[in-house]
Order: structure tokens, then sequence, then C-alpha cells
């Protein structure tokens, strides 16, 4: 029996939306652009998963999960309020923090729905600290692998994968934070290339990946140019708000460069600048920094920008001299951030990673020994993200971030100029 | 025949009894026996931390690392058990003969340190005491002849003839009462009685039991939340362990008020050495005919009674949560989007109620709406039951009329210099010893039941920890901010700790919680951060003492340390 829902009006942010009756807030708030995030939501799943709370609303000025919210007549709901903004971008911001997210090698990049989050939401200033927990990857399922580092405990695939006679396929194991996706091998061999397809596509992350196949075709990068807000395009994208300095002053400011536990590639995309490198060195002048081969600080400097994590106390030693001989420091690039690439180690002992690099590599031999030397740099127990080292002033996120962002941002922070970062230029690989 | 998923936790406690622990072997039997996946059955034993996969040993402890176990000598008990038993916290000795573990508040906060042998308790633990039991122990002494038995310390109750639940009991009492009322008379005065829920919630107990008797369906059913899992409260074990008839009475009422078929009473494991004088009382209740048969007197209404016994988690005390972990699953908490009573256990109307609100309600029965509704004050009617413990010379079992003010509180019990006073656990409320002033009610303090005293001279910091980290611990882990947000609150604060936190970590610390708080699923990260904010707010000179100058450096990062790995790898090469 079907019958025509009656139509209600709810207001959301003061504006009145009319729609039938029962229908869920996201979408009703989708289809009028506002643009509530989401990572558990199912259209079709009733009641909802309730689990990542991305969704945070304001109904009667009560917290309520927005996925949770049905319309009804008279409905009031608060959605944009900077508080708000805020909280649910921290949720996102947890995500990342928990588990170990290296955008620049995950499978998923670009069609990620957390990470479209964080450029949705502006996220480049890490705000939680980084846990590198020890997780790792299974490879035993026949058609998938278990990238667990990747999973937010969305809880989409238990609810979601069945085999064709409605055998469930993934299991919660553990709880609280040892929270884990358990895979039922039986039935997981028993699902058909097109089910095990789905169950990639409905991770919202990449920790569900098919061994039969990649992501998707090559190239494919859904949320790369347009923000996952873009359905609703009235939605002014929350992304990078321009940032106003003091008033500008000419004087010729001073710059300095490093590049740590980085691949240089954030050095690279400096230079990469082209005719604006010219400008800006009518601008700067660079003191200690790779590009003049000035190995100490001969002044103090403006501005320092930072590649790179650190991974040995030579990069400690070095970041604290950034610090004490400049007046804001900027973290460049991802590895600076969040450790990044380097960083894959974060989640073995060090003993494992230097007997495997030292000891058990294919031309070492059994006269191979763990390099120490007094004039050698001694390696750290993980990779440190700067700003756990010293205090970063700035961030900009990329692996490597462009050319342009990087000039913008500079140039901002030099001479106080606004500035916004188009939604093509922040991104986290 | 394949058996119901709902038996799914008797099952594996049958197998984890037989063995000490669940071998693969149990696993792929009593998958197989539930038609269930492997997989399936091992997301449920991972989920309760009582439920061992390795070998725990034939003497399996569990020494309660709660705070009032820290603050009265946990530290030289746990170093005794390690060193007579030889096993390490965590483990076993190399003989298997005994396990060491940690657990949460095991609901014996007024003799602690306290711990659990086979489950059987063991109380006001010291070294010496320790030595005693494990000689003992190894020379074959079984656990249940060692165990304390457990006397309750009834400290105070309201002069006069008023006490309601702290009174002498008489079996069958209030199955007599109830022949005198139909159903819908027996709602009609639990409401006029103004009770409402002792498990802390405090929902008006008359109207949930009367949503669920007009809920649609023909199977209905009471649950007792006998799960008692906040740190300090054993208001409920005083009750099971004194009067388990008043609390199989009450159940039996809201039963017959509801139109309910059967009874659950899920009881926390930790509770396990209550359970034979429980199923000890079922069997009286089955032979006077009061249950599992037809009561004449009552136009034939049977009811009957059955105890599902947890294995260790405190969400399984949320409702919702207990509500899955009695279907054999995970206990994780459903969305708030039915009532229980509309769709509880199995998908049926339930009412779940707190031992002490089906206790009080059979007292109601009994004494009369009048009796009850007249003490305590005109929002909170009736008594409360208060356990106290900590720093103080009365520990133990408080029946206190709604409406008292703090200050006669600490008198009562004999604080000690009190210096912080928490009410209702750590998901609770922090006071400091000034609020005397401040009245036991729901229109002030609405106490749950636990009272926890620290003089003055106990470290605020060291109670702030232990909270958080039960939390982190205890965390479901179904949403994000619970989950991944409790653990960041105790970085901050053992940043604060080691003296390495800013003025700008507390303030992180403020607006962490609040985003836990209003982002969380349930009723446990909704709390987690309570007693943390208000610290903030009402010692802010406490956390100013231990901060640090904010600079360019952070403090926290320490080079020596950073570098100890690769020094001891490298002086080993
Ligand atoms: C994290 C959490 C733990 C809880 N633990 C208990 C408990 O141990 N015992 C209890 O009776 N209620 C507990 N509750 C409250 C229950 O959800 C529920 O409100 C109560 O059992 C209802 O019974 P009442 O109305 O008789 O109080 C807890 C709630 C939360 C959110
Ligand atoms: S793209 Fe991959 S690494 Fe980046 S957020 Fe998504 S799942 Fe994590
Ligand atoms: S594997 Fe993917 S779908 Fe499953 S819980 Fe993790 S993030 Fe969610
Ligand atoms: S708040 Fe979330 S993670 Fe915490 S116990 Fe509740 S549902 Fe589980
Ligand atoms: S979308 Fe609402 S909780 Fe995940």
């Amino acid at each position: 029996m079907k019958h025509s829902r009656k139509e209600v009006t709810i207001v959301v942010d003061g504006k009145k939306m009319v729609c039938p009756e029962g229908e869920s807030l996201l979408k009703v708030a989708q289809a009028n652009g506002v643009f509530i995030p989401a990572l558990c939501y199912f259209d079709h799943v009733d009641p909802p998963l309730g689990t990542c709370r991305v969704c945070t609303v304001k109904v009667k000025g009560k917290y309520t999960a927005g996925c949770q919210v049905k319309a009804q007549e008279g409905l009031e709901v608060e959605v944009m309020s900077p508080e708000l903004l805020d909280h649910r971008k921290a949720v996102v911001e947890m995500l990342f923090t928990e588990g170990n997210h290296i955008c620049p090698l995950c499978e998923k990049s670009g069609k990620c729905v957390l990470q479209a989050l964080g450029y949705e939401m502006g996220m480049d200033t890490p705000r939680f600290t980084f846990t590198f927990p020890g997780r790792e990857i299974d490879y035993k399922p026949k058609h998938i692998i278990m990238e667990h580092h990747r999973c937010i405990q969305c809880k989409r695939c238990v609810e979601e994968v069945f085999t064709d006679d409605g055998k469930p396929v993934f299991y919660f194991q553990q709880r609280g934070k040892e929270t884990v996706v358990a895979v039922d091998y039986e039935q997981e061999a028993r699902l058909t290339y097109e089910q095990a397809h789905r169950a990639m596509e409905i991770c919202p992350v990449g920790t569900i990946l098919l061994k039969e196949d990649t992501i998707d075709t090559p190239g494919y990068r859904k949320y790369d140019k347009m923000p996952i807000s873009a359905v609703s395009p009235a939605v002014e994208a929350t992304l990078a708000a321009p940032r106003t300095e003091s008033a500008p002053e000419v004087k010729k400011k001073t710059v300095a460069t490093v590049s740590l536990a980085g691949c240089f590639g954030c050095h690279m995309s400096m230079l990469d600048m082209d005719l604006n490198l010219l400008d800006l060195i009518q601008l700067v002048t660079f003191n200690r920094s790779p590009f003049t081969d000035i190995k100490q600080f001969t002044t103090r400097c403006d501005i320092g920008l930072i590649e790179g994590g650190c991974c040995s106390d030579e990069n400690v030693e070095v970041l604290r001299k950034f610090r004490e001989n400049c007046e804001i420091l900027v973290s460049v690039g991802a590895c600076a951030i969040n450790g990044n690439l380097p960083a894959l180690r974060n989640w073995m002992p060090l003993e494992q990673t230097m007997e495997e690099a030292y000891l058990q590599s294919a031309t070492s031999d059994e006269t191979a020994v763990i390099p120490h030397h007094e004039d050698l740099p001694k390696i750290l127990d993980k990779v440190y993200p700067c700003h756990e080292v010293v205090k970063i002033d700035y961030f900009i996120p990329g692996c490597p971030p462009g050319a342009d962002h990087i000039y913008k941002v500079v140039q901002n922070l030099l001479f106080g100029t606004k500035f916004n970062v188009p939604y093509e230029e922040f991104k986290y690989d | 025949m394949q058996k119901e998923r709902m038996y799914l936790l008797d099952h594996l406690w049958d197998c984890q009894n037989a063995r000490g622990y669940l071998s693969d072997e149990d696993v792929v039997q009593v998958s197989s026996a539930f038609g269930l996946s492997p997989v399936d059955v091992e997301g449920v034993i991972s989920f309760y931390h009582f439920f061992q996969r390795k070998p725990a040993g034939k003497y399996t402890i569990y020494l309660n690392n709660s705070i009032l176990s820290r603050f009265h000598g946990f530290e030289e008990v746990k170093a005794a058990f390690e060193r007579e038993t030889g096993a390490l916290t965590g483990s076993t000795d190399q003989t298997g003969t005994f396990g060491l573990f940690e657990t949460s508040c095991i609901g014996l906060s007024d003799r602690e340190p306290a711990a659990l042998i086979n489950f059987q308790p063991f109380t006001n633990l010291t070294p010496e005491k320790v030595h005693y039991i494990i000689q003992e122990l190894k020379s074959g002494t079984a656990p249940a002849a060692l165990a304390d038995a457990i006397e309750e310390q009834v400290q105070y109750k309201p002069e006069g003839d008023k006490a309601i639940l702290f009174r002498e009991f008489e079996p069958g009492i209030v199955l007599n009462r109830l022949r005198d009322f139909s159903p819908d008379q027996v709602i009609a005065q639990i409401k006029e009685s103004g009770l409402s829920g002792r498990g802390g919630a405090f929902f008006p107990t008359g109207l949930k039991w009367e949503l669920c008797r007009k809920a649609k369906g023909r199977k209905k059913y009471i649950v007792c939340n006998a799960d008692e899992g906040e740190p300090g409260t054993f208001k409920d074990r005083a009750l099971l362990n004194l009067m388990p008839q008043l609390l199989l009475e009450g159940m039996i009422v809201a039963g017959y008020a509801v139109g309910a078929q059967e009874g659950i009473i899920y009881l926390r494991a930790e509770y396990t050495w209550l359970l034979p004088k429980l199923n000890e009382e079922l069997k009286i209740y089955r032979k006077k005919g009061f249950l599992r048969h037809r009561i004449p007197e009552l136009n034939n209404y049977k009811f009957d009674i059955r105890v599902q016994l947890g294995a260790g988690a405190y969400i399984c005390g949320e409702e919702t949560s207990l509500l899955e972990s009695l279907e054999g699953k995970r206990g994780e908490p459903r969305l708030k989007t039915f009532f229980p009573t509309e769709k509880g256990f199995l998908g049926k109307p339930t009412v779940v109620n707190n031992v002490e609100t089906l206790c009080a309600a059979a007292r109601i029965l009994e004494l009369g709406v009048e009796r009850f509704e007249k003490l305590g004050t005109p929002s909170s009617t009736g008594t409360k039951l208060l356990s106290i413990a900590g720093d103080c010379k009365r520990p133990g079992l408080y029946e206190i009329e709604w409406g008292m003010r703090v200050g006669e509180l600490l008198e009562m019990c004999g604080a000690e210099n009190p210096g912080f006073i928490q009410m209702s656990g750590p998901s609770g409320e922090l006071i400091s010893a000034e609020e005397k002033d401040r009245v036991i009610s729901c229109d002030d303090i609405r106490c749950g039941g636990s009272v926890m005293i620290f003089h003055a001279g106990r470290d605020l910091f060291t109670i702030l920890y232990n909270f958080s980290a039960f939390f982190t611990h205890e965390s479901c882990g179904l949403c994000t901010p619970c989950r991944a947000g409790n653990p960041q609150l105790l970085h901050l604060l053992e940043k604060v700790i080691r003296g390495q936190a800013t003025a700008g970590d507390v303030s992180k610390m403020q607006q962490w919680s609040a985003i836990v708080k209003h982002n969380s699923r349930c009723g446990l990260g909704q709390t987690a951060p309570n007693t943390l904010e208000q610290a903030i707010h009402k010692f802010p000179q406490l956390f100013q003492d231990r901060l640090v100058q904010e600079d360019r450096f952070n403090q926290e990062f320490d080079l020596e340390k950073a570098l100890r790995n690769y020094n001891q790898l490298t002086h080993e090469a």
C-alpha cells in the first residue's frame, strides 16, 4: 500500500523548506542547498547507523545526529552555526588522527568521503594528537584487502554486505578504540565480483580494496575539482576562510627554508612557482635554505618554511634552530604536518624497521650492522610531526602543496594580503 | 536443534567455567551450536572483558583499579599479587595456576582494595592478606571457602518508621496486596507516588509502565537492570544481598501491571557471587506458586523470572546496550528511535528498571502511596539509597529522604576533611566541600547512588586520570567522539600530570570536552567529560599550579626519550 505523504514545512537556519513528512533531514537540507556532512548514512537504512557523528545539528537547542532527524511540521533545525561547524569538523579531524591516513599513497584518494569532508571543512591545522595506532593489513580474504589503518568503524560494511543467501561477511570485534572489522573469510569467498565491488564502494574510505581491480578508472577523482557539497551549490564552502594579517609593510622580508624528513618535493613545488618566484625574489631575501646553500642562520628571519617531519635528532636540532630564528614557522606539506610517508614506520617498533632496512635487506650479509657513529644522526623512535616538537604557526597541507598555494600563503603571511585557496589547490595528496 | 542466540552468553560462560577460558574448539563448537559464524562469536567474546580467549589461570584474579581502590592501597596489593602468584598483571604465571588482571569497579567500594578470585569477593586487601590467600589457594583451599562474606553496613535510614527500603520484609506480602488491584490501578498508584527511575535517568516509572502496557503486542518483558557499573555504587548489591525477595515481588508487580509474561534480571558478572542466592529465591518463589504458575487470585496471571549474567562491560548498564546483550550480541547502544517500552527485548515491548526502582515500587504497593509520597520533596518523592565510600568513618548504605543537604550527609558519614565529593560516580558531578548547602534532589543534585568522598589531601589529577581512563576503557567504540575523543582527553590529562601542559591545553580540554559530550551517541560519551569540565571550572588554581608557560617549544617532546630505542639498539649491535 503506497499513499503519498503529507507535505510539511520545516525550518533550517531560519529558512523554510517544504518536504514530505518523515523525510530525512539530510536529504531535505541537501535538496535545499544546505550541506550536512555524513559518513555512515545510508538512504535506505532505517533506523540509520548513527555511528560517525559528523552530522551533528541542533533541534530545539539539543544536539542530535542530523541523520536521525525526520521532517515534521514545525521542525526547527540549526545547522550552520559556527559552533556546529566546528564540532562537525572536530569529529572529522578525530577520524584522521585516530587511524593512519597517508592520503598520498591511498587508493581512495580523490574519491574518499573522509578526505572530501576534510577539504569541505578546510581542515588544515592539526588539532588532535596523531595516535599512529599499530594496525595491520589483512590480505587473507579472497576478493579484498582490508587496509585497517584507514577504517573509521562506520559499520556500513557490517550492516550492508551479505552473500546471496543473506550471510553477513563483516563483523565488529573488540571494543572501544580497539574496535576492528573482521572478515568472515568463508562467506567473503562466496561473494560475487559485483558484491565485492559494492563492498569497496560503500566503504567511505580506503579500507576495503579489491584485489582483482583497482578502485576505479585511473585518474577519476570525484572530489578533486568539486567539493562534496557541490550538489548543493547554495552552500558556501567553509573551506579556507580568508585570513587577514596586520597592515602590510613594504620592507624586504627574510625567508628560510629547510627539508627535514621529506623528499624535497615541497621544495621542488616552491621552485615551481615559475614567474611568481621572480616576484617573490623582489620582495624577499632567502637566508638559510637549500636555495641559497646558506647552512647557518646569518640573520633573524621573518618566516621559516619547514618541509618534512622529524625522524632524527638532527631534524629536531634544526627545527629548534628554525624556531629560535624565525618569527613565523610554517609546516609545508603533509610530512611536516602528520609525518606522512616517512611515518609509515610509526606503527612498528624501531627495531623492526632498522632490521628490515639494514640487516635483512637484499644486499645485507652477515657483517651488516645498524649504522651508528657519532657523526651520524640518531634515529627517533618514530617520526614526529613538526608541531609536536616546536610551536608551528601555520600549516599548508598537500603532498606536495601546489606552488600557487604556497605562494599565496607566503605572500599573505608576509604582507597581510587576503587570499582564498581555490578548492582545486587544497589537497592532502 | 539450533540454540537461540539469546542464550549465547550463558553458553559461553558454561564453556569458560569448564576450562577457565574459551579455546578455539569452544568457539567452533559454540558457533555451530548456535548456527553463527565464528567471526560473529569472536565479536561477542571480545566485547566483554571477562571472556578470556587464552588460558587465564586455574585461579583468575580480577583486581579492582577504581579510584577508591587506588587511594587505599591498590599498588601495594597489586605488587603483592604479582609477587605471591608469580603472574604479571594481564597474564598468568608460568604454571598457569594464577591469572592476574585489572578490572573496573566491582561494586565493593566500601571495602577497597577488593578483588574477585574466580568471581568470589575478597575485600579490604593488604599485602599480608594477599600472601595468606595465595598460600591457601596453593595448598588447595577453594576460593569460595576463603572469600569474604559481604555483610551490608546499613548506616542510616530515616528515623521512626519512615524507611521505605531498609525495613523488615515479609516475603509474599506485596503479592497479597496485589490482589486488591487491577493492573491499571497498580500503574495509577505508581504514577501517583511520583516514583522515578533510580538507575540514574529518573524517568517516571508509572509512565514507563503505562507506555509498555499500552504498547501493541502480546509478548512483553520486564527487565531488571542489575548491572550497577557506575564506579562507587553498591546500593543495588545491598538490595540483592539483603532482600532479593523484594526485588522479585517488584518484578512480579511490574509484570502484572504491564501484562508481561517474563522477567529477566541482568546481573553484572562482578556479582556472580550473588547468583546462588538469587537462584535459590527463584526456586522458592516457584515452589510457592508465585512464579511459573497461574496465580488464581491475580486473574490467573502467570510470570517467570530468569537471571542473565553479564560478562564485563560498563556500557551494558545503558538500557539499550543491555537489551542487545540480553539478545546475545555485543552491547552496543541502540539509536533512540524507539523507547524499549515500544521495541525492547527481541523487539517486544519491554520495561527496563533499576533494582532499586523495582524494590521501591513493591514497597509502594505494600506500604501505600501516601507513606512514600509524603517523604522527600515535592519534585522528588520517597527515599533514595546512597552508597557512600572513600575517606569517611562510616562507609556503607544510606537510605536518605530526598532533600537532604550535602553538609548533613558529610557529617553523617563522618567525612574526614573532605576536599572533593563525587556525586553519582565519574559520569556525575564533582563538588567541593564548600558546596555544603547543595541539596540532593531532582532539582539540584540528582544522585544516582554513588557518593565518593576524597579528603583534601587527595590529588585531583589522580582522580581525573582514573575517570578518564575508565571511560576510554569502557567506550563501546561505536561512535567517533567517544571512541576517539576520550583518548585525546586522556592524553591532555597526562600532559598536565607530567607538568608539560600550558594554559592553551586546558582550554583545549574544555573545548574537546564539549565536543565529546555534544556529539556522542549515548549517555556514556555524553557524560564522560563531566568531571573534567567541572574540575576545570571549580578548581582553576589546581590546574594553574601544574601548568608551564606557553613558549615556542613543545614541552612534551622529550628528545632523550625519543632516542632511547635507537641508543639501546645500537649499543646492543
Ligand atoms: C553508560 C550508562 C550506564 C548505565 N548504567 C546503569 C546501571 O548500571 N544500572 C542502572 O540501573 N541503570 C544504568 N543506566 C541507566 C539505564 O540506561 C536506564 O536509564 C535505567 O536502567 C532505567 O531504569 P530506571 O528508570 O528504573 O532507572 C546507565 C546509563 C548509561 C548511559
Ligand atoms: S584518501 Fe585514504 S588515507 Fe586519505 S583520508 Fe581517505 S582513506 Fe584516509
Ligand atoms: S571497513 Fe569501511 S565500511 Fe567497514 S567500518 Fe571500516 S570504514 Fe566503514
Ligand atoms: S558514546 Fe558512542 S562509543 Fe561511547 S559508549 Fe556510547 S555509543 Fe559507544
Ligand atoms: S551520518 Fe549521522 S551519524 Fe553518521
